[in-house]
């Protein structure tokens, strides 16, 4: 259940990508089982913050230097970006109010 | 508030995904709330080869998938989220999600347990940047670096065997000088060369907090007290796991170590709630065992409803 709301990044335009605004990035693989878990409350949040912020994914299989590049080692990771700069930092599951919460803060 | 349901589970493993198969045939239309951890553990294993029906063995979340799918094709409904607090001071229970309650005549809880962590503090630090919990998640960010994983256990076992397949070696760090893990899985992961034992060890740091990755461990030796460093990019820990029973505490009875009590079939210490899985099974925790035990609490929850719920038996005894 892809939503048309959340955008697929890649090594080629992740920077410029995250740059403005809050930006919410999920980094995922077909083959990661928790991450078809938080797909679904991804494209939720994707929905329901439209306008007001990005939610984007990386495919950590076709874009192997953006992950590198943020160290990221494990997944599901949700990285959340405010005009460029990391702010937060999101490993594993999480449920939609926390991460709505984590997002309020940044708005 | 939403209407008053007849039985509500919390949990989506194999206990309460089996519970909601039953408790839906039996057209209880039972509300399922999945929690974060959707799926259970078997959502992170790869061939599950002890499921009875599948000689070849059957993919983990391909099991739960087709298990969900069941319990939805008979009525089951299964909502997103955590649940937040409960209350089983009265019937009908009720069951909070943040802003949302729902009420219910009877529950079944099968919460499960979760991966448990080291307790150095270190350890939650680097998780996602080096320190996991979950080989087939993060395994794939090690191919061709040196792993270590922890503990000697089925879990661990698998753990090792997967990343053997990936990783250029590696380490197994056991506090024990054998395995406790199934003879099948202990000649496996025996078998691969790239796999190496450290027996009587534990860890007691994990380095480099600073740079933000893992870089080393530091290891001590049970026996001799003897410190040493094991240079690794990814620590795996599988040394069990906890229950999830924060909701209920002060509420249902627990075991000293935190387990649901139950007795007679599925019963918890409250009247109309039932418990089913690894939840309250600190002893067998089979993906088989968890099924069976939601199939019971279905069943104890449909007869509670309908007044026909056994009697508790008193004790065990011989008579003549």
């Amino acid at each position: 259940m892809a939503s048309e709301n959340v955008k697929a990044l890649t090594d080629a335009d992740f920077g410029e990508s995250v740059k403005k605004g809050v930006v919410l990035v999920d980094f995922w693989a077909t083959w990661c089982a928790p991450c078809r878990r938080i797909a679904p409350i991804v494209d939720q949040l994707a929905s329901e913050y439209h306008g007001r912020i990005t939610v984007a994914k990386v495919d950590i299989d076709e874009n192997p230097m953006t992950p590198s590049k943020f160290m990221v080692r494990g997944i599901p990771t949700l990285l959340l970006f405010k005009d460029g700069d990391l702010k937060e930092t999101v490993v594993g599951l999480a449920n939609k109010d926390d991460l709505a919460k984590m997002i309020d803060k940044h708005l | 508030m939403t209407a008053e349901r007849q039985v509500i589970i919390i949990g989506s493993g194999p206990a309460g995904l089996t519970a909601a198969l039953y408790a839906a045939r039996a057209n209880l239309k039972p509300l399922v709330i999945e929690g974060v951890e959707a799926g259970g553990q078997l959502m992170l294993t790869t061939m599950v080869e002890n499921w009875p029906g599948y000689r070849d063995g059957i993919m983990g979340p391909d099991l739960m998938t087709e298990l969900r799918a069941q319990a939805e094709r008979f009525g089951a409904e299964i909502i997103q989220g955590d649940v937040s607090a409960v209350d089983l001071s009265q019937r009908p229970f009720t069951v909070s999600m943040g802003k949302t309650s729902y009420t219910a005549q009877t529950l079944i809880v099968a919460t499960g347990a979760s991966a448990k962590w080291l307790d150095l503090g270190v350890d939650k630090k680097l998780s996602g940047r080096g320190v996991s919990t979950c080989a087939t998640c993060d395994g794939f960010f090690f191919k061709g670096r040196p792993v270590a994983v922890i503990g000697g256990g089925d879990t661990a076992m698998e753990e090792a065997i997967y990343l053997s397949k990936l990783a250029t070696s590696v380490t197994v760090i056991h506090r024990r000088d054998s395995l406790r893990a199934s003879k099948v899985m202990q000649d496996k992961a025996m078998s691969m060369p790239n796999i190496s034992f450290i027996w009587n060890t534990e860890v007691v740091d994990i380095k480099d907090v600073d740079k933000g990755e893992v870089t080393a461990l530091v290891l001590k030796n049970t026996q001799s007290g003897a410190t040493s460093e094991l240079a690794v990019d990814g620590v795996f820990i599988g040394i069990g796991h906890v229950p999830n029973t924060a909701l209920f505490k002060g509420q249902l009875a627990l075991h000293d170590n935190g387990y649901l009590k139950t007795r007679d079939g599925s019963r918890t210490s409250v009247p109309g709630v039932f418990a089913a899985g690894d939840v309250q099974d600190h002893v067998y925790r089979q993906a088989v065992t968890a099924a069976g035990s939601g199939c019971m609490a279905a069943i104890d929850a449909e007869r509670f409803l309908s007044g026909t719920l056994h009697e508790a038996s008193e004790s065990l005894e011989v008579r003549s």
